[in-house]
């Protein structure tokens, strides 16, 4: 296995000795079938045990390792060596504070999870022993690309209206609405209109796309937003010309 | 030091623990739950199970067979009263899964479709294409965020149990981002954090199954059961170890030797056809595969690869159409992490650590010998997967005995009127802390971290491997008897409070090594070969001795005392483990 | 207590150039300017129209000079880039999906353009063409 050498240069900060960030370069010998994660633990193993990171499936479904990989959003356990120079500038994911070194404060994006209410709030009430739901094939095929979605947060990164306003609710929060919204078992879309058809929900978005070019699943959140802009502009004018009796 | 009041502590946030919470919740919304993780929940290795969860759900199917397939797979060290609970529950959780909102794959007539899976008599394998685990865990997940009564500290590591008079009254634990202890005092303490397969190598597990709370119940006292059996999974990338679902077998692949030659015939698997066929070739159980590998590899039949020898797994005559429908992960994975795509070429896999089947001693209502304590999932060992696992039974696992955990505490914190007192708890909680800190004072030791894990990595993997000896054992709980001392001279090159991942990881090695030190005695001390535990000096099951669970007990400073237990046997008796043939 | 999250600014007037993607989505947002710019010609066109011959031949002299003709081009350049990318990305808007096949967004985006032929053929004989 060829060996080469790649230079890694990493944005450290400990709030505790440093005012901001710096950077700091890392000479690693890498195999050539390394992923970006793979440097950094030998970082980690070999030259400085202080590096902080997160990290743990190494196979793109844990959503843990996101950072800036030459200034864009990825996955450094997705992220191969051979697609990248020999000089590699790494720093934290983007548009969230710093807690330490690569590691973010994640605590905003929990919140927003939460507030669409992504579970299934079920059309009909039916007991577990009398057996599951229906959904035919194509009932599943309508939302499953939505499910997808790892929490890996790189859409929020790469989101300029999340960079400029920490309100939005963001592209993974409201794929995952979506999701619920379009599974043929739930009724739940009234209920999370308040949160995702809000100024700070979809409406905030200005379809930049740059959400669905970085998501490492495929999911689409920024179709997702689109759609659920035409689902509520319909809503509202069904609204408008037959308000509901509740 | 900041004391945080709650009824029911659970530690561990994936499949089984956030169970847990729902049921408990559910069971009673006025309790308090606090769900301490180490990592955020969706990130929780349950996330990385790809094929599928076991439950009776055909017409052609019964819950005698589900029994069946899982005593004989686990080459009857299952407890069958647990067995015969487990297979009776599944069906119903799987549905309650999908209830919540779980995309389990479908029929065409709109029903849940199931797979056939490996070791089993009859397709059960409820499946969500091929990331089960990760659509379960997610569904999960999402499901608990309806329940104010679950609060959640996520990055909390929990460091210690904290007993009083005999009784788990709470736990210490870490918060990650400020370096603080917290002292968490409770009713009841539920612990599901997962297995311990970042002891060896060559793992399908991610960083952080490090059998922490494994050692954090065996240094209370409570312990370990059935450490020594380790089970490989037979298709695992080489080099990174990543997991390719048995599922892929379950679709009808194939594995090959160096030859193209289907081997596992060689092995009373076969015969080869007709295939697909359940319980024979490809869809025998995993200890099976693996040791055939081991087998092969001593022919010099297998495939040199720059990342150790490998054998064929073969889709391609499944076609695109079906690999993109069923196994798309697989082959995102084979094409990224390996350059193969399956529609074309074999993927090169060889078996990898993937499962604990030991574990927390507990019974079947999910308790441990520590009065307050209950365990639950793939760090606990009831045991139903016996020596060796069937595969999709422990995604189920997660649910039925996270469910009886979480129900189980409920009721035990509901009758419990009063908490521990303050004063006592907080002594305990000093001590913990002191162990902690000891890390911070360590100075001039010599010993890495880094280091240390690799020579445990090491000698695990060559003296607990698949094959195992007296001479080899011994070595290995000789190393790890020494490792244990030197650990006691670790130095932290990192001596800061936020976010210290040193810090982190000496603590996940401290428990590493305890648990290593378990499986290695265990293996030593169990003269047969059984499931997934072979030895070449003992080569013959030997039930008159060895029908028993094997019971580690810690030692601060010598190696383990091992003892046993009978294994409950009710219904079905020990017989030979029959693959291939006929289908039945 | 020795937390102190550090909070990274993002500029509001240049971020766009770090990456050609915001340079991208930023063309086709300022594309807007140039074609209400040139509504706003046409609505003028209208007006001088209605002000009698002499003006009309005015504003049809005044659309020849270099700047309107520059002009011109500039708004028909980003009209057709606006017109271009959001063709592109209706199927992300409108999934249409039958049965289990999703329709390919290829025919989704083919439609529109076929359309946009249809209707320019279509004025273009109305007017005499």
């Amino acid at each position: 296995m060829n060996e080469r050498q790649v230079e890694l240069e990493i944005l450290r900060y400990d709030p505790e000795t440093d005012q901001q960030p710096s950077f700091q370069i890392y000479l690693v010998p890498c195999q050539e079938d390394w992923v970006v994660l793979d440097a950094i633990n030998y970082v980690k193993d070999n030259l400085d045990r202080t590096l902080s990171y997160r990290w743990s499936c190494h196979m793109a479904v844990c959503g843990s390792c996101g950072m800036m990989i030459n200034g864009e959003p990825a996955l450094s356990c997705k992220t191969f060596l051979r697609d990248l120079p020999e000089t590699i500038r790494i720093e934290p994911l983007a548009n969230f504070p710093i807690e330490r070194d690569l590691v973010v404060v994640m605590d905003d994006f929990m919140n927003k999870l939460g507030k669409v209410k992504p579970y299934l709030l079920p059309r009909e009430k039916k007991a577990v022993e009398n057996g599951s739901y229906l959904q035919s094939p194509a009932q599943l095929k309508k939302f499953r690309q939505y499910t997808l979605c790892i929490n890996c947060t790189l859409c929020y990164a790469a989101c300029p209206q999340y960079a400029h306003n920490e309100g939005f609710v963001g592209p993974a929060a409201l794929a995952l609405a979506h999701r619920y919204n379009l599974d043929s078992r739930d009724v739940g879309r009234r209920a999370r209109q308040d949160v995702v058809a809000s100024n700070e929900g979809i409406w905030e978005c200005s379809f930049v796309g740059a959400c669905s070019d970085v998501c490492p699943e495929h999911v689409d959140p920024a179709g997702a937003i689109q759609q659920t802009k035409i689902a509520s502009t319909i809503d509202y004018f069904k609204d408008l010309i037959l308000p509901r009796r509740d | 030091m900041d004391m945080i009041t709650t009824d029911i502590v659970i530690v561990g946030a994936g499949g089984a623990g956030l169970r847990a919470a729902i049921a408990i919740a559910e069971e009673n919304p006025d309790l308090d739950i606090a769900l301490l993780s180490k990592v955020y929940p969706m990130r929780s290795h349950t996330v990385a199970a790809e094929g599928g969860a076991a439950g009776v759900a055909k017409d052609n199917d019964s819950l005698d067979n589900h029994f069946n397939d899982t005593v004989t797979g686990g080459d009857w060290l299952c407890d069958q009263d647990a067995v015969d609970l487990f297979v009776e529950q599944a069906p119903k959780e799987l549905t309650q899964m999908e209830h919540w909102g779980c995309p389990w794959s479908r029929d065409s007539d709109g029903g849940v479709a199931v797979r056939p899976f490996g070791g089993m008599k009859v397709e059960r394998t409820w499946y969500a294409a091929d990331k089960t685990g990760f659509h379960m865990l997610h569904t999960l997940f999402q499901t608990s965020l309806k329940y104010p009564a679950i609060k959640r500290y996520d990055e909390f590591y929990s460091t210690d149990l904290l007993v009083v008079d005999g009784r788990c009254c709470g736990v210490a634990a870490i918060e990650m981002r400020s370096g603080q202890l917290r002292l968490f005092r409770a009713k009841a303490v539920i612990i599901a954090t997962g297995g311990a397969g970042r002891i060896f190598p060559f793992t399908t597990n991610g960083a952080i199954k490090t059998g922490d709370g494994m050692a954090m119940a065996y240094r209370a006292g409570v312990p370990l059961k059935d450490m020594e059996f380790i089970q490989y999974h037979p298709t695992g990338l080489p080099g990174t170890g990543i997991l390719i679902t048995e599922g892929s077998r379950g679709e009808g692949g194939i594995l090959v030797n160096k030859d193209g030659y289907r081997y596992l015939q060689d092995y009373d698997l076969g015969p080869p056809d007709p295939w697909p066929r359940k319980k024979a070739m490809e869809l025998g159980p995993r200890d099976r595969l693996s040791q055939a590998f081991w087998h092969e590899h001593q022919k010099g039949r297998t495939i040199d690869t720059p990342h150790g020898d490998v054998v064929h797994l073969d889709l391609r005559h499944l076609g695109e159409k079906m690999i993109n429908e069923r196994l798309p992960m697989v082959r995102d994975l084979a094409i990224s992490y390996v350059g193969i795509d399956p529609v074309d070429a074999p993927i090169p896999v060889r078996p990898v650590v993937h499962y604990t089947m030991g574990g927390i001693d507990c019974d079947i209502e999910a308790k441990t010998s520590l009065d307050g304590l209950f365990a639950a999932g793939e760090c606990a060992c009831v045991s139903i997967n016996g020596a060796n696992r069937l595969g999709s039974n422990s995604l189920t696992e997660l649910l039925v005995f996270g469910a009886r955990a979480g129900r189980g505490a409920a009721k035990l914190a509901a009758a419990s009127r009063s908490h521990t007192d303050e004063t006592a708890i907080r002594e305990q909680a000093q001590i913990a802390q002191n162990r902690v800190r000891k890390l911070f004072l360590n100075v001039g030791g010599g010993e890495s971290i880094a280091g240390l894990r690799r020579e445990m990595n090491i000698t695990m993997e060559a003296g607990a491997g698949i094959y195992r000896t007296e001479e080899s054992l011994n070595r290995s709980c000789a190393v790890m008897n020494d490792l244990r001392d030197r650990y006691a001279r670790v130095e932290l090159e990192d001596k800061s409070n936020v976010y210290n991942t040193d810090l982190i990881q000496a603590l996940e090695l401290g428990a590493m090594i305890d648990v290593a030190g378990a499986i290695a005695t265990s293996a030593l001390n169990r003269k047969e070969s059984r499931g997934s535990h072979q030895r070449l000096d003992f080569k013959e099951r030997n039930d008159e001795t060895y029908l028993k669970h094997s019971l580690a007990h810690y030692d601060a400073r010598e190696a383990p005392r091992i003892d046993y237990r009978d294994v409950v046997i009710t219904r079905s008796k020990p017989g030979a483990r029959v693959y291939g043939g006929e289908s039945k | 207590m020795s937390r102190k999250p550090y909070v990274r600014t993002t500029s509001t007037s240049s971020w766009w150039l770090a990456q050609p993607r915001y340079i991208r989505y930023m063309a086709r947002e300022v594309s807007c300017i140039l074609i209400g710019a040139y509504s706003a010609v046409v609505v003028i066109g209208l007006l001088r129209l209605s002000e009698g011959a002499a003006a009309w031949i005015s504003f049809l002299e005044s659309l020849q000079s270099p700047v309107s003709i520059v002009f011109h081009l500039l708004a028909l350049a980003f009209a057709l880039y606006h017109t271009t990318t959001w063709f592109n990305v209706t199927p992300k808007a409108m999934p249409l999906q039958f049965g289990q096949t999703q329709l390919p967004g290829g025919v989704i985006i083919g439609a529109h353009y076929a359309g946009w032929v249809l209707v320019s053929a279509l004025i273009l004989y109305l007017v005499g063409i």
